[in-house]
């Protein structure tokens, strides 16, 4: 009953948004963040309304007992709640940053320029180009999630190939793989990434390739012992007795098996992954302005920090919540899923 | 034992001529011909080519990683911005970099070794909440962010201690009081994750047999503590230091911008904001280095400490 309560209140506060935006001032579909905006509050609807009309719906997914089992263990760690709370409210805010935001993320507010403290109009105020600061660090959300979540990405693809690798072939393959992945680790992350944005120049795409490339050895490593425990199994020889290509034995039969802690490693992956792009960004080597993003915030406001200390002080708190729900989420997950496994 | 000192100083040579070929190869990826991106789109021919021969540009790309190397080696690799060698330029600012890292170090063992220590004996105790949960905070601050709280705390609104800046010698007051926000903003990271370490180390250890042999016997519980659990606690937490020098280094580039330290972090900044290869090349190479050294004495330190594992 309560689930529902809240369902029936988030479903609302939707209605509320969708209504203020699409029918008064007329937001419907314009550019492509617009688009974006309008799909996933549709998406938002559905899943809210199946909540509230339908929720037997949801009784299919009990019956997968693995599922279950580790949601049950996931719900006793009250941190990891909180946290994916959070990020899910994060991803609602990127997505609908143009919904939800009061302004736009560079209009400029001529009656509050030079910084202005916060206000009702301006809850945290705003920055020396009188541009609202609580817009900004919504739209901020889209760069650091965007931004961290396709440098993850990245980053498993490369590690888990090299882990599999590894990891299946064994001998000298896997020798090589390992030596030279902890070679590439025994550069500092945010050194490797900034010879990488030095050779390739500063853009948002370099940015991920950057931190994407770094810290590789976390996913090569984790993939690679969790290979090397299911390897020997029967169904693994059975698959390869059968006449099943590597491809197919890596893919159907290795890869199912060692996922549980390479979403563990992911999630706090995503963390690091949001502190290095805040960092290249706040060096000025990382996201450029005028795209908003918290690391350059930051940086611009520390220039403010006597006159207007909001400015650094609010895209701060979004960094830390930010990457302390993902800690939260990742060492949640890694205690519902295997704990075992991954220590 | 000696043995495997050996074997470990030697493996270091192979894994610095790993990192030197990795920051060569990121240096191929920059697009486009490398000279006239070193000198920027208005370098006149002549420039370009003096480069090209300098550096051997045009050679194939053994020959031009030989060249590098050598370069570097003998004190003869140039900046491109600063107009004087890669060595001379790291060489000021080396004595900046090492002070800061190695006081962040110490405040962070000073600190978060004893905060870990009296959360696991007063386990679930105020004080073991509270410094938990700082220490779970701690982890997700970005370390500028901690450096800008630290300058707005002490020097905007208490104004006890300078903003920014390099104070000159540590024999001076004034050479610690612009050392001291620095210090504290770097070593945060490393407290937040050596204290919960150190905790759930003890924790562990405090559970062992022979704690509890030592405890029938009636030996003090401060001597069980200090001598007995804190030894065999502090193994894993001198490894997790090892690993997260990696941060300590990385944290070291964006506490010096934040302070306007003048380090050979802040240095490899502008280096990459100029896109002055060669300094950047110089700057991360002498970075890894040191990362690379530190972690080969924390390894070293090891066998000292942990006579069980015998190596071979």
């Amino acid at each position: 009953m309560k689930k529902r309560i809240t369902a029936i209140i988030l479903l609302i506060t939707k209605l509320y948004i969708l209504y203020q935006n699409w029918i008064i001032k007329g937001n419907f579909w314009g550019s492509l963040e617009i688009k974006l905006a309008t799909s996933f509050s549709l998406l938002v609807l559905l899943l809210l309304s199946l909540i509230v009309f339908k929720p037997k719906i949801f009784l299919l997914l009990k019956e997968k007992e693995i599922l279950y089992n580790s949601w049950k263990e996931f719900k006793k760690n009250k941190g990891g709640l909180v946290g994916a709370i959070i990020i899910i409210l994060l991803i609602y805010l990127a997505f609908c940053a143009p919904f939800v935001a009061p302004f736009e993320p560079d209009q400029i507010d001529y009656s509050n320029m030079n910084a202005a403290a916060p206000t009702i109009k301006h809850l945290m105020g705003t920055d020396d180009f009188g541009r609202d600061i609580l817009s900004r660090v919504i739209y901020g959300s889209r760069v650091a999630l965007g931004v961290a979540f396709a440098a993850v990405f990245v980053n498993a693809f490369i590690g888990i190939s090299l882990g599999l690798i590894s990891g299946f072939y064994g001998g000298k393959t896997d020798t090589i793989i390992m030596r030279i992945v902890e070679t590439w680790n025994s550069i500092p992350f945010i050194l490797l990434a900034l010879a990488i944005i030095a050779a390739l120049g500063k853009n948002i795409i370099n940015v991920i390739i950057a931190v994407g490339l770094t810290g590789l050895i976390n996913f090569a490593r984790i993939t690679r012992s969790a290979v090397l425990s299911v390897k020997e199994k029967e169904y693994v020889k059975a698959a390869k007795a059968l006449g099943g290509s590597d491809y197919r034995v890596i893919k159907k039969h290795i890869l199912p098996n060692v996922i549980s802690p390479i979403i563990v490693i992911g999630s706090l992956r995503v963390g690091q992954a949001i502190l290095l792009v805040a960092s290249l960004s706040f060096l000025g080597l990382g996201v450029q302005p005028p795209l908003s993003s918290w690391g350059t915030m930051l940086k611009r406001g520390q220039e403010y920090l006597i006159q207007a200390p909001w400015i650094s002080l609010f895209s701060g708190f979004a960094i830390i919540i930010t990457v302390m729900s993902f800690n939260l989420l990742g060492d949640a997950l890694r205690d519902a899923l295997d704990p075992k496994q991954i220590e | 034992m000696f043995g495997y000192i050996i074997k470990r100083l030697l493996w270091v040579i192979p894994v610095l001529i790993g990192v030197s070929l990795i920051l060569f190869g990121i240096m191929q990826m920059v697009p486009g011909d490398p000279a006239s991106v070193l000198l920027g789109p208005k370098a006149s021919e002549e420039a370009v080519e003096t480069l090209n021969k300098r550096y051997g540009l045009e050679e194939p790309l053994h020959i031009q990683y030989y060249l590098l190397m050598k370069n570097f080696v003998t004190g003869n690799l140039e900046s491109i911005y600063y107009k004087t060698t890669v060595i001379e330029i790291i060489g000021q600012k080396l004595r900046a970099t090492l002070e800061l890292g190695l006081t962040a170090l110490v405040i962070a063992v000073i600190l978060a070794v004893p905060i870990g220590i009296i959360a696991a004996v007063k386990k679930n105790s105020v004080f073991d909440y509270l410094s938990m949960m700082l220490a779970t905070l701690g982890i997700s601050i970005p370390v500028f962010f901690t450096g800008i709280l630290l300058i707005y705390i002490f020097s905007v609104i208490l104004n006890v201690l300078p903003s920014s800046g390099y104070g000159g010698s540590l024999l001076t007051l004034e050479g610690w009081r612009h050392l001291i926000l620095p210090a504290f903003s770097l070593s945060s990271i490393l407290i937040a994750s050596t204290s919960r370490l150190t905790r759930s180390s003890m924790l562990e250890v405090l559970q062992e047999d022979y704690i509890r042999t030592a405890r029938a016997k009636g030996v003090k519980e401060k001597i069980i503590t200090n001598k007995h659990a804190l030894r065999n606690a502090l193994i894993p937490v001198i490894t997790n230091i090892g690993n997260q020098l990696a941060m300590l280094f990385g944290g070291a580039i964006l506490t010096e911008t934040v302070f306007a330290w003048p380090g050979i972090g802040r240095l490899a900044v502008t280096a990459v904001s100029y896109r002055d290869q060669p300094l950047v090349f110089g700057t991360i190479l002498v970075l890894s280095f040191l990362y690379v050294i530190t972690n080969l004495i924390i390894d070293i330190l090891y066998v000292f400490i942990n006579p069980q594992i015998s190596y071979s």
